[in-house]
């Protein structure tokens, strides 16, 4: 097990140096930079800068180095936890990011949660009840559910709620708690809110995960080792869950695994939509001013928030399968 | 208490498909003899294994059991047709591993391979006995110890995946007969094993037989099997019985077409370059094709003619 | 051993039912695999749906009783009309027609309120003459589908309502459609192209070259792809034209989307190199080109055609979600998404519900190309007999 984790680890490693690459490529891409778009606002404004001011500028901003070099900097302070400094907001990063990231963080593992307390029983009842009514049922809504873009999604619910009940549901704070501190009650509140943003985020990959499930659970349904439990006198219930779930679970895990990028970009574009104080808007912003440090920051963490979870996913299905762990 | 600790009458099976009905089992009758080994005997799609199944109440949709009877009398209670026995009747748990027990086939797919093989044996018993994990566990010890399985103290927690073909289906058998069933199924337990394992497994079986004491019901499709190791042969063929009786009568002296067909198809008794004869089962072959009823041909031997 | 007591009437049913094995051995592969599709009716439908949605969408000018540019100036925010066979007095028309729109403001909100005027009665025509356009840029017309109009040659019809400039919501829907449709497929052209080409290579070579490629593709799974697609939309240039930044979305959407494919067919190459009949085939003495082309392609190339429909949802939800967000797909060309566009708070939803329609047609085609590609994979699984 412990050369499996070592394993696992040495590839985050090398797969988040890649993906620094991809992220640094990236912001990179547009033409023009800080210093261009600074100059042609001071310009807009009828000032002009005098060349050592560029130069200045350049310099401050790593600009006149070779991109490798400007690479190897942002990414030598990166790993130490200097985020640079963002243009637009003329604050560091590390002030910016960190609260939206964690919120993020909560949206996503809420939408992890809802996806299986949602998926597992419902993936299980398609499957123990094949071709019933409510199998359909539950394949049609799935359907659905996975061809609905989750911005729409939140849409609706957003309409809905305030035509049926007049409630606004944008934001993660009710009215009344908004410039409170944390309290038992806001804390409650969070979690109620916390709920729509959770599903409307979870829904398409509940939709997924149900049917991998309902798949994988007809799979091992027949398999002789059920047959072998229910012979020797293992009762219904325990048998489906002792048995063939227990192997169904395995895959289920490591789609898991696969899902937090999707899971991720939903909560960039729903966070949008139901103005939630995470990264979607700040990066659209950021992205849009090509302030490339806010940015590349809210890209590298998170890329980091997503192999991480990959990570976890991996190690909890070597824990659950030894066929994996004793590779 | 009667000689009989099973006896199947008038057994019909049906499996609805999209395609049509198909019947599985058509009017069996045979008897399984307290305390002996009974061999089901036949190819492929005869019927064999839905019997099986119908004994242990383990028959799946689409199959259904549409006819008859399966009277089974354990020693120390009254006797009840299996058949019509409830879905949730308590007695069918009862019944599975706890009176009757099966063998599969395929030993490397017939245990989880997420559990510990001590966990696997010992779940048999915690299903029908009140006791501890650990007792429960000692058990499994025991029993695996009882099937030949070296060195049970590092074995017993370790998974199915660890072992060898052989030793997994000593495992299965050990599950099988942890408890104490009356009745052990075999159904085709040495297919999937290469044939030195085939013969220790089988002895272990015959072994335990003497020891335990209990009623066996061994499906094969292989005669030499059958007359290593058991005392009473039922013939199926398309889902009827054609020929019952003792091993000695029915290999010594087969009465109907297919079996003669059987045996002389088993390879080692024709001459050398002689070519292995096959058995004539081609549609129309009226001695074989035709459902006659079994009919009583003295000695307790019965055939199915006309 | 037992009584004769066994005696029975013999079951005059034959033993097994047979269903008729020399009509499957008859049939080649591939209409074995319509056959096992043709089953799946969901499917079946949803190919239907997909291929009037393609059909509409080709023809959007023909179709669509407007153009894109059309403006209602004198219904703005105008909700849906009803078809009507019977006026408000009961009489009835053979000929379906709508009413016009009588607009109200409300004096407590200022809000625009339309109700429908019984005076303004517009027949609907079909197959008439309306506003000129130039099909595929390339044809002069203006036959349409249907218009309204009356005798005085008045009228107009916007059977889901007009948006904030008084735009005809149904036109728009249609024109966008055909962005919308045609990114899907062109992605996953381009996605086919790079999933064949490096997922082939992988598998082929071996070695080195795909323990590179899996990095790769490893990389690109655990990316947050629309962060990064918004990156990278982000990226294209403010003066490109709306065609070309039409083909870079395109792009940039297909570039991370290849990684399910490539995987198949590295999965299915290492698989086949080993299968007996790939074996046999290089023992008779096929060369190189024929084994991969004659041999491989075809039993793998169901699975791959497959996997590109559904991956082709994938494509379009990514382009609705750029373009909602702005960063996508550029006015004036429309797709669902930048239709969507004015819809970013609920605010606009409640007074204007109807511009949410494109959305409806975005989920309607994602969920045919969902079901669509399950009845593809069970029909190209050549082990799938069941129930034939």
């Amino acid at each position: 097990m412990l050369r499996y984790v070592i394993k696992r680890l040495g590839g985050m490693v090398l797969t988040l140096a890649f993906i620094s690459v991809i992220v640094f490529v990236v912001i990179q891409l547009p033409p023009g930079d800080i210093v261009t778009s600074t100059l042609e606002r001071m310009e807009a404004s009828g000032m002009q800068a005098s060349d050592e001011y560029v130069q200045n500028l350049r310099a401050r901003y790593n600009l006149d180095k070779p991109p490798y070099l400007q690479y190897l900097s942002w990414i030598y302070n990166f790993v130490q936890g200097d985020l640079g400094y963002s243009y637009i907001f003329s604050k560091p990063v590390n002030e910016l990011v960190w609260e939206r990231l964690g919120y993020t963080l909560l949206i996503t593992v809420s939408a992890v949660l809802f996806t299986w307390i949602v998926a597992v029983p419902f993936g299980i009842y398609s499957a123990v009840r094949q071709y019933s009514i409510g199998d359909y049922s539950i394949t049609v809504v799935a359907l659905i559910g996975l061809a609905t873009p989750n911005f729409l999604l939140a849409l609706l619910v957003m309409f809905f709620a305030w035509e049926w009940f007049g409630v606004s549901i944008g934001g993660l704070y009710s009215v009344e708690f908004r410039d409170q501190a944390m309290s038992l009650p806001k804390l409650l509140d969070l979690l109620t809110r916390l709920t729509i943003p959770a599903s409307v985020v979870g829904m398409g990959g509940t939709a997924v995960t149900m049917r991998i499930l309902r798949a994988n659970l007809l799979d091992e349904l027949n398999k002789p080792y059920v047959v072998t439990a229910r012979a020797k006198g293992v009762r219904p219930v325990k048998l489906i869950f002792k048995y063939p779930l227990r192997i169904a679970i395995n895959p289920f895990i490591s789609t898991l695994g696969l899902l937090l990028p999707t899971l991720i970009s939903g909560e960039a574009i729903v966070s949008m939509v139901l103005n939630l104080p995470t990264t979607g808007r700040m990066l659209l912003q950021a992205l849009l001013a090509q302030d490339m440090y806010l940015a590349g920051s809210f890209l590298m963490l998170l890329a980091i928030l997503t192999v991480v979870g990959m990570l976890i996913s991996d190690l909890v299905l070597a824990w659950s399968d030894p066929r994996i762990r004793y590779e | 208490m009667t000689d009989n600790i099973l006896e199947i009458r008038n057994l019909g099976v049906r499996f609805r498909t999209d395609t049509g009905i198909t019947n599985a089992l058509n009017d069996v009758n045979f008897d399984v003899p307290r305390g002996k080994v009974t061999a089901i005997v036949g190819e492929s799609g005869s019927g064999k294994s839905v019997t099986a199944n119908c004994i242990m109440r383990l028959l799946q949709p689409p199959g259904e059991i549409v006819s008859g009877s399966i009277m089974f009398e354990p020693s120390e209670r009254e006797a009840f047709d299996v058949v019509q026995v409830a879905d949730r009747d308590p007695r069918i748990y009862e019944l599975h591993g706890g009176l009757i027990s099966m063998v599969f086939q395929e030993p490397m797919t017939a245990l989880s391979p997420v559990y510990r093989v001590g966990n696997q044996v010992a779940e048999a018993i915690l299903c029908h006995r009140q006791v501890s994990k650990e007792a429960a566990l000692a058990e499994a010890h025991d029993m695996l110890q009882r099937v030949g399985i070296p060195d049970v103290d590092t074995r017993i927690n370790m998974y199915p995946f660890e072992f060898s073909g052989g030793m997994r289906q000593r495992v299965v058998i050990a599950m099988a007969l942890v408890c104490h069933p009356e009745v052990l199924i075999c159904d085709e337990p040495t297919t999937a094993l290469d044939v030195t394992i085939q013969a220790e497994i089988l002895t272990l079986i015959k072994d335990l037989q003497a020891e335990l004491h209990n009623s066996i019901i061994f499906i094969t499709h292989d005669i030499g099997i059958v007359a290593q190791i058991a005392d009473y042969v039922v013939v199926m063929y398309q889902g009827r019985v054609l020929e019952i009786g003792t091993v000695r009568q029915v290999l010594k002296d087969p009465l109907h077409p297919y079996t003669k067909g059987l045996l002389a198809a088993i390879p080692g008794i024709v001459p050398k370059n002689q070519r292995l004869a096959t058995i004539a089962t081609s549609v129309g072959d009226a001695d074989i094709t035709t459902p006659y009823p079994l009919k009583d041909v003295g000695d307790g031997r019965m055939v199915s003619q006309p | 051993m037992s009584e004769a007591v066994l005696e029975r009437p013999p079951d005059s049913q034959d033993p097994i039912a047979q269903v008729a094995p020399e009509e499957l051995d008859l049939l080649t592969p591939k209409q074995l695999a319509w056959r096992r599709f043709k089953r799946h009716r969901l499917a079946l439908v949803s190919g239907g749906v997909l291929i009037f949605m393609y059909f509409v969408a080709g023809f959007a000018e023909f179709f669509a009783p407007y153009a894109t540019t059309y403006r209602n100036v004198t219904a703005i925010n105008a909700p849906p009309m009803d078809v009507r066979f019977f006026e408000h007095d009961g009489t009835f028309h053979f000929r379906p027609f709508v009413y016009g729109y009588d607009l109200h403001i409300n004096e407590e909100t200022w809000a625009r309120e339309y109700s429908e005027n019984p005076e303004k009665l517009y027949p609907l025509r079909f197959f008439a003459r309306g506003d000129p356009y130039e099909l595929w840029n390339l044809f002069d017309g203006n036959l349409h589908l249907f218009i309204a109009e009356d005798e005085t040659g008045a009228g107009y019809i916007h059977f889901l309502g007009t948006d904030q400039l008084g735009r005809d919501v149904l036109s728009r829907v249609i024109y966008g459609g055909r962005i919308s449709l045609s990114i899907g497929m062109l992605g996953i052209g381009l996605t086919l192209i790079l999933g064949v080409f490096f997922g082939g290579f992988a598998g082929y070579l071996g070695g080195w070259v795909d323990r590179i490629v899996q990095r790769m593709i490893e990389v690109l799974q655990s990316l947050p792809t629309l962060p990064l697609w918004m990156a990278l939309t982000a990226a294209l240039p403010a003066h490109w034209s709306s065609l070309r930044i039409y083909f870079g979305v395109t792009i940039i959407l297909s570039l991370f989307g290849w990684t399910a494919l490539a995987r198949q067919v590295r999965g299915r190459f290492l698989a086949l190199r080993n299968e007996d009949f790939v074996i046999a085939a290089r023992l008779i003495g096929s060369g190189q080109n024929r084994i991969i082309f004659k041999h491989m392609m075809p039993s793998f190339m169901s699975h791959t055609i497959t996997t590109a429909t559904l991956a082709v949802p994938g494509v379009i939800l990514g382009e609705t979600a750029l373009s909602f967000l702005g960063i996508g797909i550029r006015p004036p060309i429309v797709s669902w998404g930048v239709l969507m566009e004015q819809a970013q708070n609920y605010q606009v939803i409640s007074m204007t519900p109807w511009i949410l329609y494109p959305g409806l047609f975005v989920v309607i085609a994602v969920m045919a190309f969902n079901v669509l590609g399950d009845g593809l994979r069970d029909a190209a699984d050549p082990y799938n007999t069941g129930g034939l």
